[in-house]
């Protein structure tokens, strides 16, 4: 909301600069977004009066102007389209500055200038720039326009917080700004407008919760016509509301200096009687912005009886507008309950300053004095004849001044300090609250009522607020908490998650974080088998359903990367993907499960190019390396396995499934070309995704006996089929030995020259070592006989000599 | 003698001019071996009278000296100049670089993260996680913000349906946390959060947030602005930043206030950063609403608590100066390689 800082200091005038005005402001919580001027930097602008225009004697777009600034009589050459003799306007003089540039006198096309006449935008009151800003005929001529118009002022962009709804409007702040530095409150002086005729207009309550007051009051022979005055148009524009005509001016005045949202009908066009009501799911209203609006069920409505002729504390009807040839209007002052009116103009996608205030609450008291202050400024303008002031009013349903406890020892123990008593009990008299000494079981404090204007005071927690802000924030103690600190467990049988990072980080690999919400095309190509949660109101297509992979983000980062020059890509990301249960149609918190894994993707060169290796492409088992390197942080390296398996997204042959101790990790494998193919990237693409629940699990180290006895290796190479797995072969040999077998290392497959296609090689080495004594050649070779029976029989392999 | 002279004269010669080790070896076999030249002439002491052995003995001894010291002066004049020749072949280049120094690095909102939970854990706050996609209750109406209340506008939610959302702050997390732990407690929930934004440098519609909550028998605004300013001063290495407290609204917390610090960028003197205003929002915070206690079954009589939130992209931008919320989830190597 924006207010300017003269019309504040009308009502209270606190010994402040403007930037300690805004500092004081902020601090009691009714922050100050932003402070500009109303009028750019000038000087030497005045009054000016056009006296005569006459042609350029060498220029079609000039005209020649004799302006009066008072005691002068002046030549100014001017380009407006408006200049012409009779108006009143902005004259700078020669030796004015204006927008950081001194006027000087000037010659255009031949005809001497002395002085300009301007423009809003040139004294940077707006940015109109269509013509010459016309003053009214009874501006003093020669004045300063700086006095003038009050142009040394500042506009205050307050962004208040939905509970000070009080502060809405002038009088609200100017309490505030009162309160803040203990000085009286100028506050306006209204007077009944005693009526002139008798009219009125029937108005019937129909919900009485919503809307239980409506003051009305009649106007007749008001001239629509007649202009509204400077000062309240200036205050108008600096709020930023354009000045339409008397009736609006007035209303939006009101609202602003006295926060009460009021409304004008065209009293020809009312029938009947007026009706609030709620609406029936359907109807249809025309509000005065010209659009026709469905409504729910739930919403306030204003009836006569040719239907709905307005939404009830957001937007007056088309039907019953005031317009240019409107003579005669009836005036609305309600009151609308807050619940009544909240999210109603959000869900129908409008924002109006009525409902604003509405929704966050209105002095319920207020009504009244709002309507004599309208009716006083509006006859001041334009004249007319107001019937009495009708209040239709369900006393029973409006809101009642609450009684709230406060406790003196619950501020001790909330604030964390003693406040005296006199020092609270002053507070809330500056507050305007009343309140009475009292005494809740046995423990002492006032009963407290807070005044009308103040909706956000319900409890004692709501008074406690109030105490600490009005002895400020910044008062209050600072103290480090002091409790009995018990140690945090940190299990050690359970790897961090920070660990795992670590692990990446020192693999090479650099942390991502991609988009929770993903395209949902290339993610159907991706993951096919998981359905996808789909957002209601997406920010894009691209970004319309929750990831079932990390891949898809992280697809979309190597993208990125790869159209920067950017080859050698190696991220990874930890973070949930959110898949639908198998099986589930119904979206429900339980049927989404939402799983944290570490992901990562891939391509380029094994190593950063450099002088010592040759360049080669990684591959599937650089990647398993990196895997395993977590694997084995977590102590038990042998719980996970590798198997072969089939992925959407991988290519065929080169895609594993990981499992510990026979439980799905998650994959590992080539993007397949397929989707390559379709993402136009030509390096092969390499990408894995793990469940951080089944990596977690890690062993407590527990020391082994050393043994002092010697180890005895033996190599052996044997031929398999190709399609038996290295894992076949271990599983194998561990089945077959004994416990001396301490360690198998599989230290070279070949294929080729001197061994028949399908077949491949392995070389195999084994060491043996027993705890207590030293292994005889013949138990070595035992063991070996049985591990290389074993192998025939088992997986059909050869022993190649 | 002349035996001697000759023998003395040759296996010398034959020392020095041995070019290596082998060569040496050859020398000292041929004169000291088990069938040497000169342990022959010992052996053949024994074939002279007696009374000359003691003089040939000694003679023979003395050349046998003179040939084991020759033999060792030139070994070692041998191996010194191996050990020369093998360092001139060996020398590398140092300047060279070495194989796999490539290290990655942590994502900076990860790093702020990780910074923060360290302090926090350092005083005893719990580090819990909870679900992104949410139900309305525990995201707004179990903190005290029913259905249309003004301040869910200040929450642009991205919805499932009308009862799933996308989490809009970590606060349903401290709710699922107070449904289900007795107080007295500690904690800390970060996590990704959710706003309808369109991405610009100082939005995003993804974010993070660190909120915590502390719940005991007794905590007071006191307490809180305690732990906020000792946390700030941490964070920033700064142990005189200034630090104020604004009244605020949340609908959860009450008292509420904002946490502005001097601008750690001009030490607030006014810059591009602060807005010109010297000061930094960087936490919301607030004694917990009564109403929020108990709809978790707290009893706010004889419990209160304080909470607070902060924002850790931001805070990684004021930290490492980045200049645009939008890197972030670019994810640009050249950007994220600064990170380590």
């Amino acid at each position: 909301m924006k207010l300017s800082e003269n019309w504040l200091r009308e009502f209270v005038n606190p010994e402040l600069t403007t930037e300690e005005l805004v500092e004081q402001l902020t601090m009691a919580g009714l922050e100050v977004d932003g402070v500009t001027p109303v009028a750019s930097e000038f000087s030497k602008v005045v009054v000016g009066d056009i006296l005569e225009v006459n042609s350029h004697p060498d220029a079609d777009k000039l005209v020649v102007c004799k302006v009066s600034s008072g005691d002068e009589t002046h030549q100014v050459v001017c380009g407006a389209p408006n200049a012409r003799a009779g108006i009143k306007v902005p004259f700078a003089l020669v030796g004015a500055k204006l927008a950081g540039h001194k006027l000087k006198k000037a010659k255009l096309r031949g005809v001497e200038s002395f002085g300009m006449l301007c423009s809003e935008r040139e004294l940077g009151i707006s940015d109109s720039h269509d013509g010459l800003m016309e003053l009214p005929r009874d501006a003093p001529v020669g004045d300063s326009m700086r006095d003038y118009l009050q142009l040394d002022d500042y506009v205050f962009d307050l962004d208040l917080t939905p509970n000070r709804s009080d502060c809405l409007g002038m009088t609200g702040l100017a309490r505030e700004a009162g309160l803040i530095n203990s000085l009286d409150v100028q506050y306006l002086d209204i007077h009944p407008v005693a009526p002139d005729i008798d009219d009125t207009f029937a108005v019937e309550l129909e919900s009485g919760s919503a809307c239980p007051r409506f003051v009305g009051r009649v106007i007749r022979n008001i001239d629509l016509k007649a202009k509204t005055p400077q000062w309240m148009q200036e205050k108008l524009r600096r709020s930023d509301i354009r000045s339409i005509d008397p009736v609006v001016d007035v209303t939006n005045f009101v609202m602003l200096e006295l926060n009460h949202p009021m409304h004008a009908y065209d009293l020809q066009k009312l029938v009947g009687r007026i009706v609030v009501r709620q609406s029936v799911e359907g109807e249809k209203v025309t509000l005065l912005d010209g659009s026709e609006v469905e409504l729910n069920a739930d919403t306030v409505l204003i009836t006569d009886e040719s239907g709905p002729i307005g939404m009830g504390g957001v937007m007056g009807g088309l039907s019953t507008a005031v317009t240019d040839g409107s003579r005669d209007i009836f005036l609305e002052c309600a009151f609308f309950n807050p619940k009544s009116i909240a999210g109603r103009a959000r869900s129908y996608g409008m924002n109006t300053d009525a409902a604003h205030r509405f929704e966050r609450g209105v002095d319920w008291q207020g009504q009244i004095n709002a309507m004599e202050r309208a009716t006083a400024l509006l006859i001041e303008i334009a004249g007319g004849e107001a019937g009495p002031v009708v209040d239709t009013v369900l006393e029973e349903q409006l809101p009642s001044s609450k009684k709230v406890m406060l406790r003196a020892g619950r501020i001790k123990r909330l604030l964390g300090v003693e406040i005296p008593w006199v020092d609270i009990e002053d507070m809330l008299s500056r507050l305007g609250f009343d309140h009475d000494r009292a005494e809740f079981d046995g423990k002492e404090g006032w009963l407290v009522s807070a005044p009308s204007h103040r909706f956000d005071i319900d409890i004692e927690a709501d008074l406690i607020e109030e105490i600490s802000r009005v002895f400020g924030y910044n008062n209050l103690p600072v103290r480090t908490p002091v409790t009995s600190l018990t140690m945090t467990a940190m299990p050690e049988g359970e790897l961090t998650q920070d660990r795992m990072r670590d692990q990446m980080v020192a693999r090479g690999y650099q942390e991502a974080i991609t988009y929770s919400f993903v395209d949902p095309v290339l993610q159907a190509d991706l993951d096919p088998e998981y359905q996808a949660v789909a957002l209601a109101n997406p920010l894009s297509s691209e970004m319309s359903v929750m990831r079932t992979t990390l891949w898809t983000g992280l697809l979309k980062s190597l993208i990125y990367n790869l159209n920067r020059q950017q080859d050698r890509v190696r991220l990874f990301e930890m973070g949930l993907r959110f898949r639908m249960e198998p099986n589930q149609q119904e979206l429900t918190l339980e049927n989404i499960t939402q799983e944290k894994v570490l992901a990562g993707i891939v391509c380029g060169d094994q190593n950063a190019e450099n002088w010592a290796d040759r360049s080669q492409v990684v591959d599937f088992y650089d990647i398993k390396g990196d895997l395993e390197s977590i694997f084995a942080l977590a102590g038990e390296p042998g719980s996970f396995k590798f198997a072969t398996t089939e992925h959407a997204a991988l290519q065929k042959g080169q895609s594993a499934e990981i499992l510990r101790d026979g439980r799905n990790v998650g994959h590992l494998g080539l993007l397949s070309p397929e989707i390559q193919q379709i993402l136009d990237i030509r390096s092969q693409v390499y990408l894995f995704e793990l469940k951080i629940d089944e990596l977690i699990a890690k062993t407590v180290p527990k020391s082994a006996l050393l043994s002092r006895y010697p180890v005895v290796r033996r190599d052996i190479a044997v031929v398999v089929d190709q399609v038996i797995s290295a894992l076949a072969i271990r599983d194998c040999v561990e089945s077959a030995a004994d416990d001396t077998l301490q360690n198998l290392k599989l230290f070279d497959v070949y294929q080729g020259k001197g061994i028949e296609t399908n077949r491949k090689s392995l070389a195999l080495g084994l060491t043996f070592q027993h705890p207590s004594r030293t292994l005889t050649d013949e138990e070595i070779s035992s063991s070996m006989d049985k591990i290389v029976a074993s192998l025939e029989t088992e997986v059909g392999a050869s022993l190649r000599i | 003698m002349s035996d001697l002279a000759d023998i003395q004269q040759t296996s010398l010669e034959a020392a020095a001019a041995a070019e290596d080790i082998v060569a040496l070896d050859v020398v000292r076999v041929q004169y000291l071996g088990k069938k040497g030249e000169l342990t022959g002439l010992l052996k053949g002491l024994g074939k002279l009278p007696a009374d000359e052995r003691p003089g040939a003995g000694a003679e023979i001894n003395r050349v046998k000296s003179a040939l084991q010291q020759a033999i060792a002066d030139r070994r070692q004049s041998l191996e010194q100049t191996a050990i020369a020749t093998r360092l001139e072949t060996e020398a590398i280049d140092v300047t060279l670089p070495g194989r796999n120094a490539e290290v990655g690095g942590l994502h900076p909102v990860t790093m702020v993260l990780q910074r923060i939970e360290h302090f926090f854990r350092g005083v005893g706050y719990d580090v819990v996680e909870g679900p992104e996609i949410e139900d309305d209750y525990h995201n707004f109406e179990a903190l005290n913000l029913p259905e249309h209340h003004p301040a869910r506008a200040m929450h642009d939610t991205f919805y499932f349906n009308p009862q799933l959302l996308l989490r809009t702050h970590t606060s349903p997390v401290q709710v699922r946390v107070m449904e289900t732990r007795e107080p007295p407690f500690r904690i800390i929930c970060p996590g990704r959060v959710y706003r309808v934004d369109q991405p610009d440098p100082s939005h995003l519609p993804m974010f993070h947030q660190v909120e915590g909550l502390l719940i005991d028998y007794e905590s007071s605004f006191a307490e809180l602005k305690g732990t906020i300013v000792e946390f700030l001063r941490a964070f920033f290495e700064r142990e005189d930043l200034k630090v104020r407290f604004r009244p605020s609204y949340f609908p959860f917390t009450e008292p509420s206030a904002e946490v502005d610090v001097q601008c750690v960028h001009c030490d607030g003197k006014g810059c591009r950063v602060c807005g010109n205003t010297g000061w930094l929002e960087v936490m919301g915070s607030g004694m917990v609403h009564p109403n929020v206690l108990e709809f978790s079954g707290i009893d706010s009589e004889k419990f209160s608590g304080f909470a607070f939130g902060m924002g850790p992209d931001r805070l990684a931008l004021l930290r490492y100066g980045v200049d645009d919320l939008r890197h972030y989830l670019d994810n640009d190597l050249r950007f994220l390689r600064q990170f380590r």
